[in-house]
């Protein structure tokens, strides 16, 4: 008996090191993808940063309410780019996300625009409302696709299809750090001003008028938003990847050490039990 | 010369972070240059050149597309393309301009001739950066 489950053990130990072998391989492509995705989420974060403080500054002293982008209307319906993964295997990279987001939208009526295969499959499955299932790939993603899904939705807005416009993205804080986040594109409006009221903004001074100069802005400004957030998310996804693959391999060392000290103990019982029943025979 | 705080950003990255004493620019109605205590001000940029000034020099760029605001006396340029004259790559935008001008000729909707014609308009913004 104790040969079958010596053969049984070695089955195992063969299973997980083929997984190990996964694994490993999946950790190295994620961190030799990282180092580039990290690269250019960090040299788009000043972008990013400027471009929202910029505009958040400007909506500040703004009193001029002649672009649709900077009324607030009553809101009825919300939209929500997601932008998830390609792929699972990522730790909580992707169930973070739909978390986050369903959370964000409970309660209200929305639409959503999925970027990745799974955000697709999640918010496909579960019902919601889809503006366009045509961007599956986040690492295909490139300035000319954002500035379709800008148009596209920047229409939709001053159509009055929907009357908020987020984007659920995840920041890539480290190698191991990643949080998700919700971030208000439309209108545009100024979280400093509900605090201090009190201060007296600047006036401003547009050219041409504030109304051309916001329907120029606003869709380049979404375009890079929605550039700059995918850039992130795809760090981060890939971050993920390398820490819950880099865990599930050291898991599999274990595993296999392990195994393989229960082969040697059922081994050596076998060859223990045989001289016995040898040296039994030997005496009679 | 007084000089101001100006920031130039794309997509790329920070084209630019430090003093300036003027920057010339290309709106949607036309070339405007901000110099040191500026009024409040934002527009939205067009395509076109765009002109430095860092201690007496000037730097020339091709600069498309995005905004520039002063706010406070800083002065933030974001663009959605901005290349100095000696990063522009004149056989890629040579490229580029033939490249457009027969989609333009082949394009038959609306949106393809807006594309295609806004190709040109880069490839020769950047052609007569580099070139002049």
């Amino acid at each position: 008996m104790a040969g079958a489950s010596m053969k049984d053990i070695k089955l195992r130990v063969k299973s997980v090191q083929s997984t190990m072998q996964i694994t490993k391989a999946m950790e190295l492509v994620a961190s030799s993808k990282l180092r580039r995705a990290k690269e250019n989420a960090e040299r788009r974060r000043p972008f990013f940063d400027i471009l929202h403080e910029t505009l958040t500054d400007i909506a500040v002293s703004n009193r001029d309410f002649s672009s649709p982008y900077l009324v607030q209307r009553p809101v009825k319906k919300s939209c929500y780019v997601v932008i998830a993964g390609d792929r699972g295997l990522a730790g909580g990279y992707n169930t973070n996300v739909f978390k986050l987001a369903a959370a964000h939208m409970a309660g209200k009526e929305c639409a959503v625009l999925p970027i990745g295969k799974k955000s697709v499959e999640y918010f496909s499955r579960h019902g919601y409302e889809l503006v366009s299932q045509q961007y599956a790939s986040v690492e295909s993603l490139g300035h000319n696709e954002c500035e379709d899904i800008a148009s596209v939705l920047t229409e939709a807005y001053r159509n009055g299809e929907f009357d908020e416009l987020f984007v659920v993205y995840t920041n890539f804080v480290s190698m191991l750090t990643q949080d998700p986040a919700v971030m208000k594109i439309l209108p545009i409006h100024d979280v400093r001003s509900e605090n201090d009221s009190g201060r007296k903004a600047p006036l401003i001074l547009y050219e041409p008028s504030c109304a051309a100069v916001y329907n120029a802005i606003v869709p380049q400004y979404v375009t890079g938003i929605l550039f700059c957030a995918a850039s992130e998310s795809l760090a981060s996804e890939l971050g993920a990847r390398r820490t819950a693959m880099d865990a599930a391999s050291k898991n599999a060392g274990e595993m296999i050490d392990e195994l393989n000290l229960r082969y040697n103990r059922a081994r050596q019982g076998a060859i223990t039990q045989e001289i016995t029943e040898i040296v039994a025979g030997a005496e009679q | 010369m007084a000089v101001f705080h100006l920031q130039i950003v794309t997509a790329d990255g920070l084209c630019f972070d430090g003093e300036a004493e003027s920057i010339l620019v290309r709106t949607i109605d036309g070339d405007v240059c901000i110099l040191a205590r500026h009024i409040d001000y934002v527009t939205a940029l067009g395509y076109g050149e765009a002109r430095v000034t860092v201690d007496g020099k000037t730097r020339r760029a091709a600069c498309m597309g995005g905004m520039l605001a002063v706010t406070g006396g800083r002065v933030r340029v974001v663009a959605s393309a901005f290349e100095w004259r000696e990063d522009i790559d004149v056989t890629r935008a040579q490229n580029a301009l033939e490249r457009a001008q027969t989609a333009l000729a082949a394009a038959e909707s609306k949106d393809e001739k807006g594309f295609a014609s806004a190709a040109i308009k880069r490839a020769q913004v950047r052609l007569r950066v580099a070139q002049q």
